[in-house]
């Protein structure tokens, strides 16, 4: 007897109590055939016809999920062809100048990358410097300080600003935001820090610091959320242990928890960041859309994704929707370095061993 | 790894085959489109009632469009599916050949005209009605239509050469106001649009440096300060931001009572904008039969100088004969009847000039080489 004959025994003889349970009424008619035979006829039948079921779906779901994961993979290999195909004009037109230049000329057909790439990365990175000790400080008081009552409520409501959508958020900016900045912020940042090339020039109220401080109000929820969840994550006995070693509270936080969860921190940064980069419709309310590049917080300046939803509908030709696809093919491929340099970090930091403890 | 492979053959074949199909069904509209023949059905038989026309294009006349086709529904049962996704989107469709008509506020490029005719024959550009572009301004105690500019000026500003409202250019023309030491906020829009298309197309016909710097587009380079998503966006910014200049169409800066400039027009005349000025920019000037002309800086002494045409895009040779007599029926009634309905949702209405030259446009329209209407 094969080795497979014996466990498909040992299966339905394990199984046939329960068998005998779902074949139902009958089963438990038949009381006293049952105590005449340990073993009755009808149970393994319908144990088969149960592995029989079983096993057709075991043997379709495999695939139909593989059919379904493979359709992801094709949608974003379509993407990338699809990018590529129609930024084809641009690229044969402008090579690699397109990422050096600065004129966007939609008359003379003349098209470069930088301000929006440079509006991109900096709006982002004006974002992150105010998001992170934001969202990682009011993460170790929801995680660690605050007393359970304020917990729950504290937390649902951080997550309340993320289910705001952006186009809200985008109006709330343009005609609240933006005319505090104009007059308390950039008027004073302008008097006092005027000599630094960052706050010249007059206060328009649109420009980099408004979408950055938009961005940054837009990307803590997901930051607080996640790292919140990563410094939950940390087993109580790292805590219990500093303690027990007479170390304060600060002390336990700080040499304890965030190391020990420093690739989630690090993973919600990045959700944070990618999601700065993508975010379309808040910043091209508060950015003032100019295609320049300048040092000065102040100026209006733009970024890749609203540059694309600004002129997408109304370009004609070739070359100028051609560079618009490629700008979204730019878009595409800092997204990916972002997640890449995540995933490095992320592994890098989880193989080194904690220090401090 | 045999088993591995075999096991993932069927289901990328599968995947590959709904995608493909999929991809197919996206594509075949357009494909089985017999040349020749845009948006035809496939009834051929002899003029079986009409019961809707699609058409999409520019955003501008949307209100009224929306008006007018409902309006038409009520006397005639035809129904008229119009999709305001832009002019650029409006000509890219009609040269697909996917709608019925396209609308646009801005006259086709040539290479995009040539795109059109080698698909389906020549195309017409039939006028509705116009509209005007209005300089709004952020001036305390400067109330509306008191602020006077000319042509080249509005240039200087829009070119960042003249950057401060008391500059002595500015000044000389108002000699009443007092005008503040105030640096100029320059606002434009930051999306591609037709109101841009027509500002830009006045500020090239009245200075050259900016026909040679900056140009005539739905979207330019702007040597400006601000951009602004929409009429709105650019009436948000100049609202809020002292000593900003913008502009939007006319019907939305009289709907929130913003204040303008009197804008000198080419006879000399300081015009602030009206409907009437809009319909005058097109009387007492000559207007070719193809009606593709800008109507910028018209020469008429009461015309306001910022004003212009939005078109409906029709091919001459209409591939199914039903729909295409709906359709110049449409046109007819829309350049006659619906005129009543453009003055109310503040478009100006058609001069008669404009009108009779529509009206041998229409009178052109063809299936199979016949007419399909007479008047």
């Amino acid at each position: 007897m094969s080795k497979n004959n014996l466990e498909r025994r040992i299966w339905s003889e394990g199984k046939t109590p329960y068998s005998a349970f779902w074949a139902g009424g009958d089963n438990l008619k038949s009381d006293k055939t049952c105590e005449t035979t340990p073993f009755p006829i009808q149970p393994a039948k319908s144990a088969a016809r149960i592995r029989r079921v079983r096993s057709i779906g075991d043997r379709i779901f495999p695939r139909f999920t593989l059919i379904l994961a493979v359709l992801v993979l094709v949608i974003l290999v379509g993407i990338i062809v699809i990018l590529f195909l129609d930024a084809m004009p641009a690229i044969k037109q402008f090579g690699l100048s397109f990422f050096g230049s600065t004129d966007w000329d939609p008359v003379n057909e003349r098209f470069g990358a930088l301000p929006a790439i440079y509006g991109t990365l900096l709006s982002s990175f004006i974002g992150l410097i105010i998001a992170i000790p934001l969202s990682i400080g009011a993460a170790i008081f929801l995680s660690e300080l605050a007393p359970a009552w304020i917990r729950s409520p504290a937390s649902f409501l951080v997550e309340l600003l993320a289910a705001i959508p952006s186009v809200i958020i985008g109006l709330w900016g343009l005609f609240i935001l933006v005319p505090f900045i104009r007059h308390p912020v950039e008027s004073w940042l302008g008097d006092k820090l005027g000599f630094l090339p960052l706050f010249q020039g007059p206060p328009f109220g649109v420009g980099f610091l408004a979408a950055g401080i938009i961005l940054a109000i837009m990307i803590t929820p997901i930051i607080t959320a996640v790292s919140r969840d990563a410094m939950k994550a940390v087993p109580d006995t790292q805590r219990e242990a500093m303690y027990a070693l007479g170390a304060t509270r600060w002390e336990t936080i700080s040499r304890a928890v965030l190391p020990y969860c420093r690739s989630g921190l690090i993973g919600a940064v990045i959700l944070g960041l990618a999601r700065a980069l993508g975010e379309t419709m808040a910043v091209t309310m508060v950015i003032g859309n100019s295609y320049k590049m300048t040092a000065s917080l102040f100026s209006p300046g733009t970024t890749i994704a609203s540059k694309i939803a600004s002129e997408f509908s109304e370009a004609s030709g070739e070359i100028f929707i051609g560079s618009l696809v490629e700008l979204a093919l730019v878009l595409f491929v800092i997204t990916l370095l972002v997640n890449i340099i995540a995933r490095l970090l992320v592994w890098r930091l989880t193989t080194v061993k904690v220090e401090g403890i | 790894m045999r088993k591995l492979l075999r096991n993932l053959v069927t289901p990328v074949l599968l995947a590959i085959a709904l995608v493909t199909v999929l991809s197919a069904c996206s594509t075949s509209p357009a494909q089985t489109t017999p040349s020749g023949s845009p948006a035809s059905s496939t009834t051929t038989t002899s003029t079986p009632p009409v019961s809707s026309l699609n058409g999409a294009g520019a955003t501008f006349p949307n209100p009224l469009y929306t008006k007018w086709f409902d309006e038409y529904f009520k006397l005639t049962g035809i129904k008229i599916n119009y999709q305001a996704i832009g002019s650029g989107g409006g000509i890219q469709q009609i040269t697909a050949g996917t709608v019925d008509f396209g609308a646009s506020d801005g006259i086709m490029t040539p290479e995009q005209q040539a795109k059109a005719e080698a698909a389906f024959g020549p195309i017409l550009h039939i006028p509705m009605t116009s509209g005007a572009v209005a300089v709004i301004y952020n001036l305390s105690g400067i109330p509306s239509g008191q602020l006077r500019l000319n042509g080249d000026i509005l240039a200087q500003i829009y070119l960042k050469k003249i950057t401060n409202w008391n500059d002595s250019r500015i000044k000389a023309l108002n000699p009443g106001l007092n005008l503040p030491d105030q640096p100029i906020a320059v606002v434009h829009r930051s999306d591609g649009s037709g109101t841009t298309y027509i500002f830009t197309n006045y500020l090239s016909k009245v200075s050259d440096e900016w026909k040679s710097a900056v140009g005539n587009a739905t979207s330019v380079n702007w040597p400006g300060d601000i951009g602004a998503p929409g009429n709105a966006g650019i009436a948000g910014q100049v609202k809020q931001l002292p000593g900003s200049i913008g502009y939007v169409e006319l019907a939305y800066a009289r709907q929130n009572n913003l204040p303008w400039i009197s804008l000198q027009n080419a006879t000399g005349n300081y015009v602030e904008p009206s409907l009437s000025g809009t319909t005058k920019a097109a009387e007492g000037i000559p207007l070719p039969d193809d009606m593709k002309i800008m109507i910028t800086n018209s020469t008429n002494p009461e015309a306001y100088p910022i004003c212009g045409f939005t078109w409906m895009l029709v091919y001459v040779n209409q591939p199914d004969k039903a729909k295409g007599t709906a359709l110049a029926n449409m046109l007819w009634w829309a350049i006659h009847d619906g005129q009543k309905f453009t003055t109310p949702l503040d478009y100006a209405p058609l001069s008669e000039d404009a009108v009779k030259k529509a009206e041998n446009q229409i009178l052109s329209l063809k299936y199979q080489g016949q007419p399909l209407i007479t008047r």
